[in-house]
């Protein structure tokens, strides 16, 4: 206090940081703008609520902290011990007559790969009626699905743990771009490619993996965001360290050699396999800080093709929903924005845990997929910094000097701000069976950012 | 004939200042008749509708309204030159760093990577507590100009504050020096061996000003805000402020000035200040206490310096008082309070919109037919516009009304000068005095090195017929002599 500041940040009237600039004092001038509507009481109220400063260290600390390894690879009724008839799929709860095309193509051809049907189309009657099937969104079972996300008992998973605490997470192999069960196709093929996933490539990948050491996850996504991967939309060098790490104990497993090239071939062939390794990895570092009362930080974002909902970890279990949004981008072939089903999707948990849309200055190879530019990626990585709470150490952009990623969205801030989270995604046909229409850029509904900030509001102690 | 032009800008936003500044620019476009470029407040929405325009339904505050009423024939011409004034204004920022990297949007973000620096906020009341939280999350000492925030902020940011050994200054301070850097309306004054707490930003002023010219320099001077020391904020700040005065070797004395606190808050600042090192001198005004100039004499008597004469200069042709009430007109809130306070030993009670008791309170109108005196500066006068020391508009308006009311005898007026304050107060100040038949009285607060020129200022406002005054106290007793008819 003795000396005079060598430094001013001013928030507001212009004139007020032109007088300590003239005083030669250099000024941080904050492009200040109106919360969003209505909001202010609610921001008023969360900011002064005693616990919320350490509840965000405490919640941001723990998000940090996780490490993810993959330990096993194992069919969905065996880890989660879903049963036959038991539906997964991605986002917030949604009942059948809700669902989305994609979400219900995918649905559908979950229970012929079940033999609840043997044809796709009769599952229709099934879900309609609801008495002997049951949807669940895969958080509620601490997992995550791309896309629609649909998991059924026999699909294999992923288990991937954090070795400090021994909490899991899980996810479902990726099956490839196109025509796939995630994006609602649900075709011969389609099921044809599931059962050799089933009975082959799962089965392998276990061997693999419960014969190596654990693969370091994080380690891996640590790496490939300076590859050139941002996690979501680009998993290429990912993909390819997840191959280096598990193919000598493929190769070595002892299976048949036919299936073992088939699999190296299968998983070196999709770019996104290594996706439904980033996602768990997220959740399980965003589980770490659910529930801290106070804490203003988005610990899930999810869509399930109707509704787009956020849970918060100071609110617990709520989710707060509203419409889901039609990504702009870039189309495959002749499908145009009508093709389009408006966004789905667990994959969001990478923007959640501050990679994929967050993380896009990293990976200028794939702006243009998802129709931008370099400089828009720059910025938007750079906006993400204003809503959320703090830098991942591990994490670093080395195009902006190896700054840490943007990490814990702050409901607070998204409300300040009106600056929305950026994603990052693929399209689904809007119709059930179509599979994969295109890439690109979406946010999520404005709304539920005040929706959620009122829940906060109101628990905060009086 | 004249047209209304009517357009909503959605994602545009400036600040109140700014918005006036551009409003005045945009009248001067040739074909404009009137001009009101503004947020779509509810405040501002009135004041459009009051001035004809019909503005859409539906509008929030987070869009603006561009509002111009047209001359018929140069119509299209001035919409497009208006428009395209509004968006270099809106658009031009000067850039802080080589690198075209787009501005922080919060503080906290603003402050990350920095080690050092004070936070100024003069955001809108209601979202000012959520600014300065997060400088008192990122522990750094914070400014608060906004006025209208509600006392249940202030209290939780205060108690915030304190566990973190984090200085709020405000909220609703105009005034503060932190080592020497002034911040709001602040004078400029050379180092010295008094520190000032203050609860009053124009208080502080004069007690600045008049040191300033004994010679007597301030290094600090930390404003709290006007409830600080009521019971409901609990003097929290006050005794954040004096714990840092006393800490620092180079401040002699302390200095205390408010209002008088409640009476619970006063006996544990009293206690406080008696446990310091450093000498505190308390200077609480009210009815039958030392006005702000006593207790600049009392400050330097302790100081074992001279108490000089201090400044009055008379018009070459001093106005007759024809008879009538006196009417203060004040930007200064303790300006005001302290006008009253001396000027009611004199006159008897005066009405006002910041009353010395409740049952003088004025109405909307402002007049009555009784001695009056208004602050400009009361927050219910400046929601959705800015303070009357940046923006003269209301003060001049109420001053050409109470010039000519045949009831008016003698005018008393202050104008506060430093960093923040208008560039040229007399620029509009001195031929409005001039146009004035009754005695006029002016206190100019400032020293001989504010950027507005002290000299000039005071040689304008005497030009324009005006005596004036660096003391407040003196300029009100001069204003009741002439009112009671004394002559100079």
């Amino acid at each position: 206090m003795t000396a005079a500041p060598t430094h001013v940040v001013a928030a507001g009237a212009g004139m007020l940081a032109d007088a300590v600039e003239a005083q030669a004092v250099p000024v941080t001038r904050i492009d200040w703008r109106p919360p969003m509507a209505g909001t202010e009481d609610d921001l008023a109220t969360v900011a002064a609520d005693p616990r919320r400063r350490a509840a965000n260290e405490r919640a941001l600390a723990a998000v940090l902290g996780v490490s993810a390894t993959l330990v096993d690879v194992a069919p969905a009724s065996e880890v989660l011990g879903l049963e036959r008839g038991q539906f997964l799929h991605a986002g917030p709860p949604v009942e059948w007559a809700r669902a989305a095309g994609p979400l219900r193509g995918a649905l559908m051809g979950g229970a012929a790969f079940e033999g609840l049907v043997t044809e796709p189309e009769d599952a229709v009657a099934l879900f309609e009626d609801g008495g002997s099937v049951s949807l669940e969104p895969c958080h509620h079972r601490s997992t995550v699905g791309p896309m629609a996300g649909v998991v059924t008992p026999s699909m294999w998973m992923f288990v991937l743990e954090d070795p400090a605490t021994g909490r899991r997470t899980h996810c479902s192999l990726n099956e490839g771009l196109g025509k796939v069960l995630r994006y609602g196709a649900y075709g011969p093929d389609v099921l044809e490619r599931l059962r050799w996933m089933s009975a082959v490539l799962g089965p392998l990948l276990r061997t693999a993996v419960r014969a190596s050491e654990p693969v370091d996850v994080t380690g891996i996504l640590t790496q490939m965001l300076q590859m050139g991967d941002e996690a979501h939309n680009r998993n290429r060098a990912g993909t390819l360290m997840l191959l280096r790490d598990l193919a000598p104990a493929m190769a070595a497993s002892g299976a048949d050699t036919d299936d073992i090239a088939a699999s190296l071939r299968f998983i070196g062939a999709n770019d996104h396999f290594f996706l439904n390794l980033g996602m768990p990895a997220c959740k399980l570092a965003l589980d770490a800080a659910r529930d801290i009362e106070g804490s203003t930080m988005v610990v899930a974002m999810a869509r399930n093709g109707t509704d787009f909902g956020i849970q918060v970890s100071g609110t617990g279990d709520e989710w707060f929903t509203g419409p889901a949004q039609v990504a702009e981008g870039l189309f495959l072939g002749d499908y145009g924005p009508d093709d389009a089903n408006p966004d789905i999707g667990d994959s969001a948990i990478t923007e959640t845990a501050g990679i994929g849309g967050f993380a896009m200055a990293t990976a200028p190879a794939i702006v243009r997929l998802v129709g931008g530019t370099v400089p828009d990626a720059l910025a938007t990585t750079r906006r993400m910094h204003e809503i959320t709470l703090g830098a991942n150490p591990r994490w670093s952009v080395p195009i902006l000097d190896f700054q840490g990623t943007p990490s814990g969205i702050d409901v607070t801030r998204v409300c300040r701000t009106g600056i929305l989270p950026q994603i990052n995604t693929g399209m689904a046909g809007r119709r059930a069976g179509v599979g994969q229409v295109g890439a690109g850029l979406v946010t999520p509904p404005a709304e539920i950012f005040p929706a959620a900030l009122a829940g906060l509001a109101a628990r905060v102690p009086r | 004939m004249s047209r209304h032009h009517v357009e909503v800008r959605r994602g545009a936003y400036a600040d109140s200042v700014a918005l006036l500044q551009l409003s005045r620019t945009v009248q001067d476009i040739p074909g404009v008749e009137t001009a009101q470029v503004a947020m779509a407040t509810p405040l501002n929405l009135e004041v459009l509708a009051q001035m004809g325009f019909a503005v859409p339904s539906g509008v929030t505050a987070q869009e603006m309204v561009v509002a111009l009423r047209l001359a018929d024939d140069t119509a299209d011409a001035a919409i497009a030159d208006a428009e395209e004034a509004i968006t270099t204004a809106l658009t031009s920022r000067t850039p802080s760093t080589a690198e075209d990297v787009a501005s922080h949007r919060t503080t906290a973000t603003a402050l990350r990577g920095t080690t050092d620096g004070v936070v100024l906020v003069s955001v809108p009341g209601a979202s000012a507590l959520v600014e300065a939280m997060d400088a008192v999350d990122a522990g750094r000492d914070v400014m608060v100009f906004s006025d209208n925030v509600p006392v249940a902020h202030e209290v939780a940011l205060k108690r915030a504050a304190a566990e973190r050994d984090v200085l709020v200054m405000g909220p609703d301070c105009g005034t503060a020096i932190v080592g020497g850097l002034g911040l709001g309306f602040a004078n400029a004054t050379t180092p010295g061996p008094v520190g000032i707490v203050a609860a009053s930003g124009t208080g502080c002023q004069q007690l600045l000003c008049l040191l300033d010219h004994a010679g007597v320099g301030v290094t600090h001077a930390l404003g709290v805000g006007g409830r600080d020391l009521t019971a409901a904020v609990g003097g929290i700040s006050t005794r954040t402020a004096l714990a840092r005065l006393d800490a620092d070797d180079s401040v002699e004395l302390i200095v205390l000035v408010s209002k008088p606190p409640a009476a619970d808050v006063a006996a544990d600042i009293e206690a406080y200040a008696a446990g310091l090192a450093t000498p505190v001198e308390l200077a609480f005004l009210g009815p039958g206490r030392p006005d702000l100039t006593a207790a600049a004499e009392a400050v330097l008597r302790r100081l074992g310096t001279a108490v000089p004469t201090w400044p009055a200069h008379l018009p070459a042709a001093p106005r007759p008082s024809g008879g009538g009430h006196l009417r203060g007109l004040f930007v200064g809130g303790t300006l005001c309070h302290e006008a009253m306070l001396v000027a009611t030993a004199g006159l008897g009670p005066i009405r006002s919109n910041i009353p010395l008791s409740p049952g003088l309170t004025l109405g909307p109108d402002l007049t009555a037919d009784a001695p009056t005196m208004v602050d400009y500066g009361d927050d219910a006068l400046t929601a959705g516009r800015p303070h009357p020391m940046i923006d003269p508009t209301l003060r001049l308006e109420h001053l050409a009304r109470a010039a000519a009311d045949a009831s008016t005898g003698v005018l008393l007026l202050d104008v506060v000068l430093g960093h923040g304050a208008e560039p040229d107060p007399a620029v509009l100040l001195a031929p409005a005095l001039a146009a004035i038949t009754q005695p006029v009285v002016v206190a100019v607060v400032g020293t001989a090195h504010d950027p507005q020129d002290l000299d000039r200022q005071v040689r304008a406002l005497v030009g324009a017929g005006a005596e004036v005054h660096l003391s407040n106290a003196a300029a009100t007793r001069r204003a009741v002599a002439l009112t009671l008819g004394e002559s100079a």
